[in-house]
């Protein structure tokens, strides 16, 4: 299976039309909300059928009884200035996929490209230089800040680590972080019991600017902050993205957070990518079945809304990802499931232009991947339908 | 395990004669007796098996314990049947019949003194918790302090002379019955013994409920508990006891494993003719299979009790019988 | 059912036996620390009828947790004052021996936490925890009480219950566990049943099914049910009534409509943008409120919400140096803010309703 791409946002493909770089019909007008110019620039990171199997021991000898298949070969790529935001409920391997781009596990199989480089197996010596360019964000910000050490010395520690000259000195540059990040500079010796929780965010957050990163991984970067104050780190994630021009991956289990902040959304179920398009494709036209299922769920703040919602509850649990279902993975909770469900499984290919999903029964489109792999089959290496409409809308 | 205890053993075997500063001839030449001739040494040091290298010293003592041991005392061979561990140097008695006829007194200490001090100090802990920062808990902590703080030979002497020979209460103390001759002088000669040691114990295992019960009665759960309208003595012994004794489960294993091996002090203070004391004074003559007997039936206590304790442990946890 | 709404029920004074299921009266829970005293709930009355729903919403340390335990009983009586009065069913809780009101915990007012998890005691199995709860309030034996707890965990839809029901709470999956916590707490049949952020800690699909599942229990028993959150979109799908809680007070009061369509308080307006919507078109900025929620022991004097409000200096110095205090604005919808109505309307309808 090859992870087919779509010629503005997927480039690790290998399918002939997928060449050019188009700005697609359909986006620009779905856009309606003053899209954000994703630059057409190049591929910043690329990631291609990344997994991570996390080993299940038993008895004295700890032998290999099992595997957590926490990530089973994901495929997807980010461009500079954008942002992608990787959804999930918990267990589907959202962030241990984010801590496989930062290096921080080390994947079981498949292959991670930052700016051209692969980055996959590289030694965590020549991966030091890269660390500049490469930052993470994490969840909480009351474990992840060392409790001993003063604002400044936190914030100026990737100085120091790196050994990067300043101009005025580490203190200067470091309270230019703080005032960027909405700190006040005077907070420069304070400690990190003295601030907030979203205050500590945003410490969280100036540590990761300090070396002017490339790509920053923000795994739940405002699922611990009182409603109030996600906004506003929301709204300040999102002005040091114009301001510095960064590369964001969030990962996150809120979706109305997520449609804020990305520009392209990917959906993962047990490890796997079920669905990845255009934020405004995925919202208001999503085919997977699970996409479907998770937007339905979200609780609306509208009570007039109440009973008119068309509501799609799946049954029971997400199963183990020890010993997930054959074939297609959500055929265990889907209510369009049939017998080719649980049989072969459905490549994660792009039924539109730039909305790739991977199931039989896709909704809100009229091709399926059933009808896709059929027709590969017949031609290979041809192009796929929804592909040539996207040439055609140009 | 097996192989950890004869390590321990094997590392003994193998350092008390150096770290002593002796040589083989000159231990084997304090059995002999006064003005030893070299003659009578080299003969005492074939009889001992001092003469073959350390390994096969070895060698020899761990078959004795596999298949038995023949053993020449003087003119007569002796038979020593499968467990054994050897022949005192000094008595020339085997050393396992010894063992086990010191090891009742050991165990009757251990145990009654164990049944003290978990009755005492996990209710004063206990009580302690729940009436934080009372007059009650600031009280038994600082005796816990106390207690955690006075050496045994300190306590175990004071309460001698107070309540034995001033009070006059129990007179047996300082001298053992063994249960078997008289249990009610047993009782009465082993009561100082039990208390003494259990101080120091009550006193380690107060702090340790206590500090235990405290994060319990602070767990969600125990919310749960009283939001179903559980009266609190029910809250208090079913939900938080429970989840509060099993660290105290894991030191008691330790703590009671390394006492059967031996409670050396008290031992000595209140004249007990138990393990502890046979390893002094054992160590005091240079009595090699004698030390080794008794620290491998300590290590071996050591590691069945912590069996036992993990075994337990699954028994009260569910999470550790299924994970 | 009374669609009694919030204010609507006559002003009872202190001591007079209430109109109301639940009704609580000028609450307060004062905890005295070494760092001051921390006025965790601060006068806050509501009123709750059986078969209604109130939610309860605010930030962390904004008392509404607090609340909860408050009327349980279940709040730490060593260290807190509490005064003001709850009246359940006619029998007033405050005063009452503890005794009392342990006996009327899990019979007549049960609750569910935010995590099932850490909610469960680990060492006994699912069934015993339901077996002891129903009956420490009802006398019988074991094996009735043992069906009852397959009854009740097949009710809450847990498939195969009487196998399930020797499970312990870690064999069990998050929702499940939640499914298990709902099916003690209404082991008893509870005429109230407070929910503290019960679907918190869940995923979003399993949230959706544990929603479903209070709202049809709440039909099926037709109790008052308390539902206590920080997210605006779960009240709006259960609750019939709001109460936006701040510092400790309530700054609004009214009914979900009211709430939803015509808020009075900035605070609330301040919410209701913070939140990224995904029943409206993507706005490109959120609109979040300033600053960070006040410490308890140093509420900002006059309006606890001053140091955060974009409308304070409409009201001269009144916003910083006198306490609002809770009036009916319009019937039904109460609100403690120093602006006048009409400007209230008017910013509401013309400032932040366009931007949502």
């Amino acid at each position: 299976m090859t992870s087919t791409g779509g010629n503005k946002t997927v480039s690790t493909s290998d399918t002939a039309a997928a060449g050019t770089t188009v700005p697609g019909a359909a986006e620009t007008s779905a856009d309606a909300a003053a899209p954000r110019p994703v630059r057409d620039g190049e591929m910043l990171l690329e990631v291609d059928n990344l997994g991570k199997h996390f080993p299940v021991t038993a008895g004295l000898l700890r032998r290999q009884v099992a595997a957590v298949k926490a990530v089973d070969g994901v495929s997807f790529s980010v461009r500079k200035g954008e942002t992608l935001g990787l959804v999930g409920e918990s267990g589907c391997g959202k962030s241990t996929t984010g801590r496989m781009i930062m290096r921080l596990l080390d994947p079981s199989f498949g292959k991670i490209t930052f700016e051209g480089e692969d980055i996959t197996r590289m030694s965590q010596g020549r991966l030091r230089p890269l660390r500049r360019d490469l930052q993470m964000i994490f969840q909480d910000p009351y474990s992840s800040l060392n409790p001993r050490k003063t604002v400044g010395a936190i914030v100026g520690a990737p100085f120091r680590l790196q050994n990067i000259a300043t101009e005025n000195g580490v203190k200067k540059a470091v309270q230019e972080i703080l005032e960027l990040v909405g700190l006040n500079p005077e907070h420069y010796n304070r400690y990190p019991h003295e601030f907030s929780g979203g205050q500590r965010q945003r410490i969280g957050i100036a540590r990761t600017l300090a070396l002017k990163p490339k790509l920053i991984v923000a795994d739940e970067p405002v699922s611990a902050l009182d409603v109030s104050v996600q906004a506003q780190v929301v709204n300040l994630l999102e002005d040091l993205q114009d301001e510095l021009d960064l590369t964001y991956v969030v990962i996150a289990h809120d979706l109305s957070v997520v449609r804020h902040i990305s520009d392209r959304v990917a959906v993962m179920y047990l490890g796997k990518i079920v669905e990845i398009a255009d934020r405004n494709d995925l919202y208001e036209r999503p085919m997977h079945p699970y996409t479907n299922a998770l937007l339905s769920a979200v609780p609306v703040p509208d009570p007039s809304e109440r009973g008119n919602r068309q509501r799609i509850r799946l049954q029971g649990d997400v199963p183990s990802p020890l010993d997930p279902p054959p074939a297609c993975r959500f055929h265990t909770r889907c209510w369009k499931a049939q017998d080719i469900c649980k049989q072969v499984e459905p490549p994660l290919i792009e039924l539109s232009h730039g909305h790739q999903a991977a199931c039989h029964f896709p909704e809100n489109t009229t091709v399926s991947a059933t009808d896709e792999v059929a027709k590969a089959a017949v031609a290979p290496g041809a192009a796929p339908a929804g592909e040539t409409d996207a040439e055609t809308g140009e | 395990m097996l192989l950890l205890i004869t390590l321990v053993t094997f590392g003994i075997f193998f350092g008390l004669p150096k770290l002593a500063g002796q040589t083989t001839d000159q231990l084997a030449a304090s059995y002999v007796g006064k003005a030893p001739t070299q003659e009578a040494i080299e003969a005492t040091k074939e009889r001992l098996g001092l003469d073959k290298p350390i390994v096969v010293q070895y060698g020899n003592y761990l078959k004795g314990i596999v298949a038995g041991e023949d053993f020449k005392a003087g003119p007569v061979t002796d038979h020593c049947p499968a467990p054994c561990l050897g022949y005192s140097f000094r008595t020339s008695q085997p050393v396992l019949p010894t063992l086990m006829d010191r090891a009742p007194a050991t165990l009757g200490l251990a145990v009654g003194a164990a049944v003290v001090w978990l009755i005492a100090g996990v209710s004063t802990g206990v009580v302690s918790a729940l009436k934080r920062g009372s007059i009650w808990d600031r009280t038994a902590m600082v005796i816990a302090l106390g207690g955690v703080s006075l050496p045994i030979y300190f306590t175990g002497l004071v309460s001698l002379a107070l309540f034995s020979y001033k009070l006059g209460i129990f007179p047996g103390g300082g001298s053992y019955v063994g249960i078997t001759e008289d249990p009610v002088k047993w009782f009465e000669s082993l009561v100082l013994p039990w208390v003494t040691l259990a101080f120091l114990y009550a006193a380690m295992y107060a702090r340790l409920t206590r500090a235990g019960m405290l994060e319990t009665m602070n767990e969600d759960y125990i919310r749960t508990a009283r939001a179903k309208g559980l009266p609190e003595k029910t809250v208090i012994t079913r939900h938080a006891l429970r989840a509060s004794l099993t660290p105290i489960l894991t030191v008691f294993g330790l703590d009671f494993g390394l006492l059967i091996g031996g409670a050396v002090l008290t031992e000595n203070t209140f004249s007990i003719q138990g393990l502890g004391q046979l390893a002094i004074s054992s160590i005091g003559t240079g009595d090699l299979p004698m030390v080794l007997g008794v620290t491998t039936l300590a290590a071996a206590f050591i590691v069945v009790i912590n069996l036992i304790v993990d075994l337990l442990y699954a028994v009260i946890d569910p999470r550790v019988r299924l994970g | 059912m009374t669609d009694t709404t919030p204010a609507a029920g006559p002003a009872t004074g202190a001591g007079e036996a209430p109109t109301a299921f639940l009704e609580v009266r000028d609450l307060k829970i004062h905890f005295p620390t070494d760092d001051g005293l921390v006025k965790s709930v601060d006068g806050l009355s509501f009123q709750l009828e059986k078969g209604r729903t109130l939610g309860i919403v605010g930030e962390s340390g904004s008392g509404k947790s607090v609340t909860s335990l408050g009327v349980l009983g279940l709040h730490n009586r060593h260290n807190a004052n509490v005064s003001g009065e709850i009246w359940l069913d006619g029998q007033e809780l405050v005063g009452a021996s503890p005794g009392d009101v342990r006996r009327l915990r899990g019979r007549k007012m049960a609750m569910i936490f935010q995590d099932p998890l850490s909610s469960m005691h680990p060492f006994y199995t699912v069934g015993a925890q339901i077996i002891e709860a129903y009956r420490v309030h009802n006398d019988v034996s074991k094996q009735v009480a043992r069906k009852h707890a397959i009854d009740m965990l097949g009710r809450v839809g847990i498939p195969k219950p009487d196998k399930r029901v020797d499970d312990y709470p870690h064999q069990f999956s998050g929702g499940m566990r939640q499914r298990a916590m709902i099916a003690m707490a209404l082991s008893c049949d509870p005429e109230l049943l407070i929910a503290d952020e019960p679907t918190t800690a869940l995923d979003v699909t399993v949230q959706a099914q544990i929603l479903d599942l209070i709202r049809d229990l709440q039909e099926e028993f037709n109790s008052a049910v308390i539902m206590i959150t920080h997210d605006l979109g779960v009240v709006a799908e259960l609750s019939d009534d709001i109460l936006v809680m701040y510092a400790g007070r309530c700054a609004e009061y009214a009914s979900v409509e009211d709430a939803f369509h015509k808020p009075l308080h900035p605070y609330t307006w301040g919410l209701l943008g913070s939140m990224p919507r995904l029943d409206r078109e993507r706005t490109e900025r959120l609109m979040p409120i300033k600053g960070t929620p006040p410490s308890l022991i140093n509420v900002p004097q006059g309006c606890a919400f001053n140091p955060r409000c974009a409308y304070k200096d409409l009201n001269g110095d009144k916003s910083t140096t006198v306490r609002p205090e809770l009036v009916e604005a319009v019937p039904g919808h109460k609100v403690a803010c120093h602006l006048p109505l009409e400007k209230k309307q008017e910013i509401w309808e013309s400032e932040i309703r366009p931007k949502l």
